[in-house]
Protein backbone atom coordinates (compact mmCIF):
# COMPACT_ATOMS: atom_id res chain seq x y z
CA UNK A 1 0.00 0.00 0.00
CA UNK A 2 1.45 3.33 -1.00
CA UNK A 3 1.84 6.16 1.46
CA UNK A 4 0.94 9.34 -0.34
CA UNK A 5 1.63 11.56 2.60
CA UNK A 6 4.11 11.76 5.41
CA UNK A 7 3.28 14.27 8.10
CA UNK A 8 4.37 15.65 11.42
CA UNK A 9 1.93 16.90 14.00
CA UNK A 10 2.60 18.07 17.55
CA UNK A 11 0.40 17.10 20.50
CA UNK A 12 -2.08 19.80 19.46
CA UNK A 13 -2.91 17.50 16.51
CA UNK A 14 -3.99 20.18 14.02
CA UNK A 15 -1.86 18.86 11.15
CA UNK A 16 -2.96 15.29 11.92
CA UNK A 17 -6.55 16.46 11.70
CA UNK A 18 -5.95 18.08 8.32
CA UNK A 19 -4.28 14.92 6.97
CA UNK A 20 -7.00 12.63 8.33
CA UNK A 21 -9.60 14.83 6.65
CA UNK A 22 -8.02 13.98 3.29
CA UNK A 23 -8.54 10.26 3.85
CA UNK A 24 -5.35 9.34 2.01
CA UNK A 25 -2.76 6.80 3.13
CA UNK A 26 -0.45 8.69 5.49
CA UNK A 27 2.34 8.00 7.96
CA UNK A 28 3.24 10.14 10.93
CA UNK A 29 6.78 11.14 11.83
CA UNK A 30 7.08 10.12 15.50
CA UNK A 31 6.94 12.82 18.17
CA UNK A 32 9.38 11.26 20.59
CA UNK A 33 12.95 10.07 20.15
CA UNK A 34 12.11 6.83 21.98
CA UNK A 35 9.77 5.81 19.13
CA UNK A 36 11.00 3.92 16.10
CA UNK A 37 12.13 6.23 13.30
CA UNK A 38 10.02 6.48 10.18
CA UNK A 39 11.52 5.30 6.88
CA UNK A 40 10.02 6.44 3.58
CA UNK A 41 9.85 3.65 1.01
CA UNK A 42 8.30 5.49 -1.92
CA UNK A 43 7.65 9.02 -3.18
CA UNK A 44 5.62 11.16 -0.79
CA UNK A 45 4.42 14.68 -0.05
CA UNK A 46 5.42 16.07 3.34
CA UNK A 47 2.82 17.91 5.46
CA UNK A 48 4.15 19.89 8.40
CA UNK A 49 3.26 22.74 10.75
CA UNK A 50 5.36 25.88 11.18
CA UNK A 51 6.59 26.35 14.70
CA UNK A 52 6.86 29.77 16.05
CA UNK A 53 6.24 33.10 14.52
CA UNK A 54 9.53 34.64 15.55
CA UNK A 55 12.60 35.50 13.53
CA UNK A 56 14.86 33.40 15.68
CA UNK A 57 14.71 30.10 13.78
CA UNK A 58 13.18 26.86 14.86
CA UNK A 59 10.33 27.08 12.35
CA UNK A 60 10.80 23.47 11.21
CA UNK A 61 10.09 20.93 13.97
CA UNK A 62 13.26 19.05 15.03
CA UNK A 63 11.62 15.70 14.31
CA UNK A 64 11.13 16.72 10.68
CA UNK A 65 14.75 17.85 10.36
CA UNK A 66 15.86 14.50 11.74
CA UNK A 67 13.62 12.67 9.27
CA UNK A 68 14.97 14.67 6.32
CA UNK A 69 18.57 14.30 7.42
CA UNK A 70 18.18 10.67 6.30
CA UNK A 71 19.28 10.79 2.66
CA UNK A 72 16.89 8.08 1.51
CA UNK A 73 13.93 9.84 3.08
CA UNK A 74 15.01 13.08 1.50
CA UNK A 75 15.39 11.48 -1.91
CA UNK A 76 11.74 10.46 -2.04
CA UNK A 77 10.12 13.79 -1.16
CA UNK A 78 8.14 15.30 -4.06
CA UNK A 79 6.53 18.34 -2.50
CA UNK A 80 5.60 20.14 0.73
CA UNK A 81 2.33 21.28 2.26
CA UNK A 82 2.70 23.60 5.23
CA UNK A 83 0.48 24.88 8.01
CA UNK A 84 0.88 28.29 9.61
CA UNK A 85 -0.83 31.48 10.64
CA UNK A 86 -1.02 34.73 8.64
CA UNK A 87 -0.64 36.52 12.00
CA UNK A 88 3.02 35.56 11.78
CA UNK A 89 3.48 37.92 8.84
CA UNK A 90 6.47 37.02 6.70
CA UNK A 91 6.92 33.85 8.72
CA UNK A 92 3.54 32.53 7.49
CA UNK A 93 4.11 28.83 6.73
CA UNK A 94 7.85 29.48 6.83
CA UNK A 95 8.58 25.80 7.56
CA UNK A 96 7.22 24.99 4.08
CA UNK A 97 9.50 27.54 2.42
CA UNK A 98 12.54 26.22 4.27
CA UNK A 99 11.93 22.55 3.45
CA UNK A 100 11.04 23.36 -0.18
CA UNK A 101 14.26 25.29 -0.60
CA UNK A 102 16.49 22.77 1.16
CA UNK A 103 15.01 19.75 -0.66
CA UNK A 104 14.48 21.59 -3.97
CA UNK A 105 10.82 20.59 -4.27
CA UNK A 106 7.71 22.77 -4.73
CA UNK A 107 5.74 24.26 -1.86
CA UNK A 108 2.37 22.93 -2.99
CA UNK A 109 -0.10 24.50 -0.59
CA UNK A 110 -0.48 26.35 2.70
CA UNK A 111 -3.30 26.27 5.22
CA UNK A 112 -4.12 27.63 8.68
CA UNK A 113 -4.86 25.65 11.87
CA UNK A 114 -6.39 22.39 10.52
CA UNK A 115 -7.62 23.78 7.20
CA UNK A 116 -11.09 24.63 5.94
CA UNK A 117 -13.23 22.31 3.75
CA UNK A 118 -12.09 24.43 0.78
CA UNK A 119 -8.46 23.77 1.67
CA UNK A 120 -9.09 20.03 1.81
CA UNK A 121 -10.78 20.10 -1.58
CA UNK A 122 -7.98 22.09 -3.20
CA UNK A 123 -5.37 19.70 -1.82
CA UNK A 124 -7.29 16.60 -2.95
CA UNK A 125 -7.47 17.90 -6.51
CA UNK A 126 -3.88 19.08 -6.44
CA UNK A 127 -2.51 15.79 -5.10
CA UNK A 128 -4.46 13.74 -7.67
CA UNK A 129 -2.96 15.87 -10.41
CA UNK A 130 0.53 15.73 -8.93
CA UNK A 131 0.62 11.94 -8.64
CA UNK A 132 -0.54 11.57 -12.26
CA UNK A 133 2.25 13.85 -13.44
CA UNK A 134 5.02 12.08 -11.56
CA UNK B 1 -24.09 41.07 34.39
CA UNK B 2 -23.98 38.87 37.48
CA UNK B 3 -22.49 40.47 40.58
CA UNK B 4 -18.73 40.02 40.40
CA UNK B 5 -17.31 37.28 42.57
CA UNK B 6 -13.94 37.70 44.22
CA UNK B 7 -11.33 36.39 41.82
CA UNK B 8 -10.48 32.80 42.55
CA UNK B 9 -6.88 32.13 43.45
CA UNK B 10 -4.98 28.88 43.63
CA UNK B 11 -5.26 27.56 47.18
CA UNK B 12 -2.30 25.26 46.87
CA UNK B 13 0.98 26.04 45.17
CA UNK B 14 4.02 23.84 44.75
CA UNK B 15 7.47 25.04 43.74
CA UNK B 16 7.47 24.80 39.97
CA UNK B 17 9.95 22.31 38.55
CA UNK B 18 10.85 23.08 34.94
CA UNK B 19 12.92 19.90 34.85
CA UNK B 20 9.84 17.74 35.07
CA UNK B 21 7.43 18.57 32.28
CA UNK B 22 3.97 17.06 31.91
CA UNK B 23 3.04 18.83 28.68
CA UNK B 24 5.73 19.72 26.12
CA UNK B 25 3.44 22.43 24.75
CA UNK B 26 3.99 24.47 27.92
CA UNK B 27 7.76 24.66 27.32
CA UNK B 28 7.38 25.19 23.58
CA UNK B 29 4.96 28.10 24.05
CA UNK B 30 6.91 29.60 26.96
CA UNK B 31 10.06 29.64 24.81
CA UNK B 32 8.19 31.12 21.88
CA UNK B 33 6.68 33.88 23.98
CA UNK B 34 10.05 34.73 25.49
CA UNK B 35 11.70 34.81 22.05
CA UNK B 36 8.92 37.05 20.76
CA UNK B 37 9.22 39.52 23.65
CA UNK B 38 9.27 43.18 22.61
CA UNK B 39 8.59 46.66 23.96
CA UNK B 40 6.99 49.64 22.19
CA UNK B 41 10.13 51.74 22.73
CA UNK B 42 11.85 49.58 20.08
CA UNK B 43 9.50 50.81 17.35
CA UNK B 44 10.30 54.26 15.85
CA UNK B 45 6.75 55.56 16.13
CA UNK B 46 7.83 59.18 15.76
CA UNK B 47 8.53 58.48 12.08
CA UNK B 48 4.75 58.43 11.67
CA UNK B 49 4.20 62.02 12.81
CA UNK B 50 4.25 63.41 9.27
CA UNK B 51 1.99 60.66 7.98
CA UNK B 52 -0.46 61.29 10.84
CA UNK B 53 -0.77 64.88 9.69
CA UNK B 54 -1.99 63.71 6.27
CA UNK B 55 -5.06 62.02 7.81
CA UNK B 56 -8.29 64.00 7.91
CA UNK B 57 -9.65 64.91 11.37
CA UNK B 58 -12.32 62.20 10.93
CA UNK B 59 -9.67 59.62 10.06
CA UNK B 60 -7.57 60.64 13.06
CA UNK B 61 -10.57 60.36 15.34
CA UNK B 62 -11.43 56.92 13.94
CA UNK B 63 -7.86 55.75 14.51
CA UNK B 64 -7.84 57.02 18.10
CA UNK B 65 -11.16 55.36 18.84
CA UNK B 66 -10.07 52.06 17.35
CA UNK B 67 -6.96 52.12 19.52
CA UNK B 68 -8.82 52.94 22.74
CA UNK B 69 -11.10 49.98 21.98
CA UNK B 70 -8.06 47.74 21.59
CA UNK B 71 -6.57 49.20 24.78
CA UNK B 72 -9.70 48.20 26.67
CA UNK B 73 -9.54 44.59 25.42
CA UNK B 74 -5.84 44.29 26.22
CA UNK B 75 -6.43 45.72 29.68
CA UNK B 76 -9.19 43.18 30.34
CA UNK B 77 -7.05 40.32 29.11
CA UNK B 78 -4.01 41.48 31.10
CA UNK B 79 -5.62 42.22 34.42
CA UNK B 80 -8.53 39.76 34.47
CA UNK B 81 -8.64 37.33 31.53
CA UNK B 82 -5.27 35.63 31.51
CA UNK B 83 -5.09 35.79 35.32
CA UNK B 84 -8.51 34.11 35.66
CA UNK B 85 -7.18 31.10 33.74
CA UNK B 86 -4.40 30.41 36.25
CA UNK B 87 -6.50 28.51 38.85
CA UNK B 88 -7.82 26.18 36.13
CA UNK B 89 -4.38 25.15 34.89
CA UNK B 90 -3.68 21.47 34.33
CA UNK B 91 0.06 21.86 34.96
CA UNK B 92 2.20 24.31 37.00
CA UNK B 93 3.95 25.33 33.78
CA UNK B 94 0.63 26.32 32.29
CA UNK B 95 0.20 28.71 35.23
CA UNK B 96 3.57 30.28 34.39
CA UNK B 97 2.63 30.68 30.72
CA UNK B 98 -0.52 32.60 31.72
CA UNK B 99 1.56 35.01 33.80
CA UNK B 100 3.63 35.69 30.69
CA UNK B 101 0.50 36.20 28.59
CA UNK B 102 -0.96 38.55 31.23
CA UNK B 103 2.19 40.67 31.28
CA UNK B 104 2.40 40.87 27.49
CA UNK B 105 -1.23 42.02 27.33
CA UNK B 106 -0.26 44.86 29.66
CA UNK B 107 2.61 45.71 27.31
CA UNK B 108 0.13 45.79 24.42
CA UNK B 109 -2.24 48.05 26.35
CA UNK B 110 0.61 50.39 27.17
CA UNK B 111 1.86 50.55 23.60
CA UNK B 112 -1.35 52.21 22.42
CA UNK B 113 -0.59 54.99 24.84
CA UNK B 114 2.87 55.28 23.26
CA UNK B 115 1.17 55.70 19.88
CA UNK B 116 -1.19 58.33 21.31
CA UNK B 117 1.48 60.38 23.00
CA UNK B 118 3.62 60.31 19.86
CA UNK B 119 0.91 61.28 17.39
CA UNK B 120 -1.79 63.14 19.26
CA UNK B 121 -2.48 65.61 22.06
CA UNK B 122 -3.96 65.40 25.55
CA UNK B 123 -7.33 66.78 24.58
CA UNK B 124 -7.90 64.32 21.74
CA UNK B 125 -6.51 61.43 23.78
CA UNK B 126 -8.93 62.17 26.63
CA UNK B 127 -11.79 62.49 24.18
CA UNK B 128 -11.00 59.09 22.65
CA UNK B 129 -10.87 57.41 26.06
CA UNK B 130 -14.15 59.08 26.97
CA UNK B 131 -15.67 57.65 23.78
CA UNK B 132 -14.47 54.18 24.75
CA UNK B 133 -16.31 54.35 28.07
CA UNK B 134 -19.48 55.61 26.42
CA UNK B 135 -19.79 53.47 23.29
CA UNK B 136 -22.48 50.88 24.16
CA UNK B 137 -21.23 48.21 21.77
CA UNK B 138 -17.67 48.40 23.03
CA UNK B 139 -18.88 48.30 26.62
CA UNK B 140 -21.16 45.37 25.83
CA UNK B 141 -18.29 43.44 24.30
CA UNK B 142 -16.24 44.03 27.44
CA UNK B 143 -19.05 43.08 29.78
CA UNK B 144 -19.93 39.84 27.93
CA UNK B 145 -16.34 38.65 28.25
CA UNK B 146 -15.86 39.87 31.84
CA UNK B 147 -19.03 38.06 32.82
CA UNK B 148 -17.54 34.73 31.80
CA UNK B 149 -14.21 35.41 33.42
CA UNK B 150 -16.08 35.86 36.70
CA UNK B 151 -18.18 32.71 36.16
CA UNK B 152 -17.34 29.33 37.64
CA UNK B 153 -16.84 27.33 34.44
CA UNK B 154 -13.16 26.83 33.54
CA UNK B 155 -13.91 25.61 30.01
CA UNK B 156 -16.24 28.53 29.29
CA UNK B 157 -13.57 30.93 30.51
CA UNK B 158 -11.18 29.44 27.96
CA UNK B 159 -13.78 29.78 25.21
CA UNK B 160 -14.31 33.45 26.06
CA UNK B 161 -10.57 34.02 26.27
CA UNK B 162 -9.82 32.37 22.92
CA UNK B 163 -12.60 34.33 21.21
CA UNK B 164 -11.16 37.53 22.66
CA UNK B 165 -7.61 36.73 21.53
CA UNK B 166 -8.52 35.36 18.12
CA UNK B 167 -11.67 37.25 17.12
CA UNK B 168 -12.58 40.36 19.13
CA UNK B 169 -9.39 42.28 18.39
CA UNK B 170 -9.77 42.18 14.63
CA UNK B 171 -12.31 44.93 14.05
CA UNK B 172 -9.54 47.11 15.48
CA UNK B 173 -6.52 45.44 13.88
CA UNK B 174 -8.09 46.04 10.49
CA UNK B 175 -7.47 49.78 10.53
CA UNK B 176 -3.66 49.88 10.95
CA UNK B 177 -3.42 47.20 8.24
CA UNK B 178 -5.59 49.41 6.03
CA UNK B 179 -3.38 52.45 6.66
CA UNK B 180 -0.28 50.36 6.07
CA UNK B 181 -1.64 49.15 2.72
CA UNK B 182 -1.87 52.83 1.72
CA UNK B 183 1.66 53.53 2.98
CA UNK B 184 0.35 55.45 6.02
CA UNK B 185 1.32 55.03 9.69
CA UNK B 186 3.67 52.23 8.68
CA UNK B 187 5.65 52.22 11.94
CA UNK B 188 2.45 52.05 13.94
CA UNK B 189 1.48 49.10 11.74
CA UNK B 190 4.81 47.42 12.55
CA UNK B 191 4.00 47.70 16.25
CA UNK B 192 0.48 46.35 15.73
CA UNK B 193 1.92 43.40 13.80
CA UNK B 194 3.93 42.48 16.89
CA UNK B 195 0.71 42.50 18.90
CA UNK B 196 -1.04 40.43 16.21
CA UNK B 197 1.77 37.88 16.33
CA UNK B 198 1.48 37.58 20.12
CA UNK B 199 -2.29 37.18 20.02
CA UNK B 200 -1.90 34.28 17.58
CA UNK B 201 0.28 32.39 20.06
CA UNK B 202 -2.07 33.24 22.95
CA UNK B 203 -5.18 32.11 21.04
CA UNK B 204 -3.48 28.93 19.88
CA UNK B 205 -2.29 28.02 23.38
CA UNK B 206 -5.50 28.78 25.27
CA UNK B 207 -7.47 26.95 22.56
CA UNK B 208 -5.12 23.99 22.89
CA UNK B 209 -5.56 23.88 26.67
CA UNK B 210 -9.32 24.13 26.16
CA UNK B 211 -9.19 21.00 24.00
CA UNK B 212 -7.11 19.17 26.62
CA UNK B 213 -9.72 20.16 29.19
CA UNK B 214 -12.55 18.86 27.01
CA UNK B 215 -10.91 15.43 27.00
CA UNK B 216 -11.50 15.23 30.75
CA UNK B 217 -15.29 15.67 30.64
CA UNK B 218 -18.08 13.41 29.33
CA UNK B 219 -19.84 13.73 25.98
CA UNK B 220 -22.87 15.51 27.42
CA UNK B 221 -20.64 18.21 28.85
CA UNK B 222 -18.71 18.49 25.57
CA UNK B 223 -21.98 19.00 23.70
CA UNK B 224 -23.05 21.66 26.18
CA UNK B 225 -19.75 23.50 25.86
CA UNK B 226 -19.89 23.35 22.06
CA UNK B 227 -23.41 24.85 22.04
CA UNK B 228 -22.20 27.49 24.43
CA UNK B 229 -19.14 28.32 22.31
CA UNK B 230 -21.19 28.81 19.15
CA UNK B 231 -23.90 30.84 20.87
CA UNK B 232 -21.26 33.07 22.47
CA UNK B 233 -19.66 33.46 19.05
CA UNK B 234 -23.04 34.49 17.56
CA UNK B 235 -23.66 37.01 20.36
CA UNK B 236 -20.21 38.49 20.05
CA UNK B 237 -20.42 38.53 16.27
CA UNK B 238 -23.72 40.39 16.27
CA UNK B 239 -22.32 42.96 18.68
CA UNK B 240 -19.09 43.16 16.71
CA UNK B 241 -20.99 44.02 13.52
CA UNK B 242 -22.68 46.91 15.29
CA UNK B 243 -19.41 48.08 16.79
CA UNK B 244 -17.86 47.92 13.32
CA UNK B 245 -20.70 50.06 11.94
CA UNK B 246 -20.21 52.61 14.75
CA UNK B 247 -16.59 52.98 13.73
CA UNK B 248 -16.37 52.40 10.02
CA UNK B 249 -19.67 53.46 8.43
CA UNK B 250 -18.47 57.01 8.15
CA UNK B 251 -15.43 56.03 6.09
CA UNK B 252 -17.34 53.40 4.10
CA UNK B 253 -15.22 50.43 5.16
CA UNK B 254 -17.76 48.40 7.15
CA UNK B 255 -18.28 45.63 4.59
CA UNK B 256 -14.56 45.22 4.08
CA UNK B 257 -13.99 44.97 7.85
CA UNK B 258 -16.73 42.34 8.14
CA UNK B 259 -14.90 39.99 5.79
CA UNK B 260 -11.87 40.30 8.03
CA UNK B 261 -14.10 39.51 11.03
CA UNK B 262 -15.47 36.37 9.34
CA UNK B 263 -12.01 35.18 8.41
CA UNK B 264 -10.78 35.60 11.97
CA UNK B 265 -13.94 34.16 13.55
CA UNK B 266 -13.22 30.97 11.62
CA UNK B 267 -9.67 30.87 12.94
CA UNK B 268 -10.89 31.48 16.50
CA UNK B 269 -13.31 28.53 16.24
CA UNK B 270 -10.55 26.37 14.80
CA UNK B 271 -8.26 27.28 17.67
CA UNK B 272 -10.97 25.79 19.89
CA UNK B 273 -11.02 22.69 17.65
CA UNK B 274 -14.36 23.49 15.99
CA UNK B 275 -15.07 23.59 12.27
CA UNK B 276 -15.13 27.07 10.73
CA UNK B 277 -18.55 28.73 10.58
CA UNK B 278 -18.31 31.24 7.72
CA UNK B 279 -18.15 30.02 4.09
CA UNK B 280 -15.43 31.06 1.66
CA UNK B 281 -17.80 33.51 -0.05
CA UNK B 282 -17.74 35.87 2.98
CA UNK B 283 -14.16 35.33 4.17
CA UNK B 284 -12.46 36.71 1.06
CA UNK B 285 -10.42 39.34 2.86
CA UNK B 286 -9.33 42.29 0.75
CA UNK B 287 -5.94 41.21 -0.71
CA UNK B 288 -4.40 44.54 0.29
CA UNK B 289 -5.31 43.90 3.94
CA UNK B 290 -4.13 40.29 3.84
CA UNK B 291 -0.90 41.38 2.25
CA UNK B 292 -0.38 44.08 4.90
CA UNK B 293 -0.79 41.32 7.47
CA UNK B 294 1.31 38.69 5.73
CA UNK B 295 3.21 39.86 2.63
CA UNK B 296 3.21 36.52 0.78
CA UNK B 297 -0.10 35.04 1.91
CA UNK B 298 -1.72 35.31 -1.52
CA UNK B 299 -2.77 32.12 -3.26
CA UNK B 300 -0.41 32.63 -6.18
CA UNK B 301 2.38 31.64 -3.86
CA UNK B 302 1.00 28.08 -3.79
CA UNK B 303 1.75 25.53 -6.49
CA UNK B 304 -1.72 23.93 -6.34
CA UNK B 305 -3.85 27.05 -6.29
CA UNK B 306 -1.70 29.52 -8.18
CA UNK B 307 -0.96 29.64 -11.88
CA UNK B 308 2.15 27.58 -11.29
CA UNK B 309 4.17 29.54 -13.80
CA UNK B 310 5.24 32.21 -11.33
CA UNK B 311 6.27 29.52 -8.92
CA UNK B 312 9.63 29.73 -7.18
CA UNK B 313 11.11 27.14 -4.86
CA UNK B 314 10.99 28.76 -1.45
CA UNK B 315 11.99 32.33 -0.85
CA UNK B 316 15.40 33.12 0.56
CA UNK B 317 15.13 32.65 4.28
CA UNK B 318 17.83 33.23 6.77
CA UNK B 319 16.87 30.68 9.39
CA UNK B 320 19.68 28.16 9.20
CA UNK B 321 19.64 25.64 11.93
CA UNK B 322 22.65 23.63 13.05
CA UNK B 323 20.54 20.47 13.10
CA UNK B 324 20.34 20.18 9.32
CA UNK B 325 22.83 17.69 7.86
CA UNK B 326 22.48 18.84 4.25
Amino acid sequence: MSTDLIYFSSVSGNTRRFVEGLGRPASRIPLYAREERLKATQPYVLVLPTYGGGETGGAVPKQVIQFLNDEENRGLIRGVIAAGNTNFGEAYCLAGDIVARKCKVPLLYRFEVFGTPDDREAVQIGLDRLWKQL
Amino acid sequence: MTPPEPLKLLNKVQAINWNRIQDDKDVEVWNRLVNNFWLPEKVPLSNDVQSWATLTPAEQQLTMRVFTGLTLLDTIQGTVGAVSLIPDSLTPHEEAVYTNIAFMESVHAKSYSSIFSTLSNTKDIDEAFRWSTENPNLQKKASIVLDYYHGDEPLKRKVASTLLESFLFYSGFYLPMYWSSRAKLTNTADLIRLIIRDEAVHGYYIGYKFQRGLELVDQAKRDEIKDYAFSLMYDLYENEVQYTQDLYDEVGLTEDVKKFLHYNANKALMNLGYEPMFPKSVTDVNPAILSALSPNADENHDFFSGSGSSYVIGKAVNTEDEDWDF
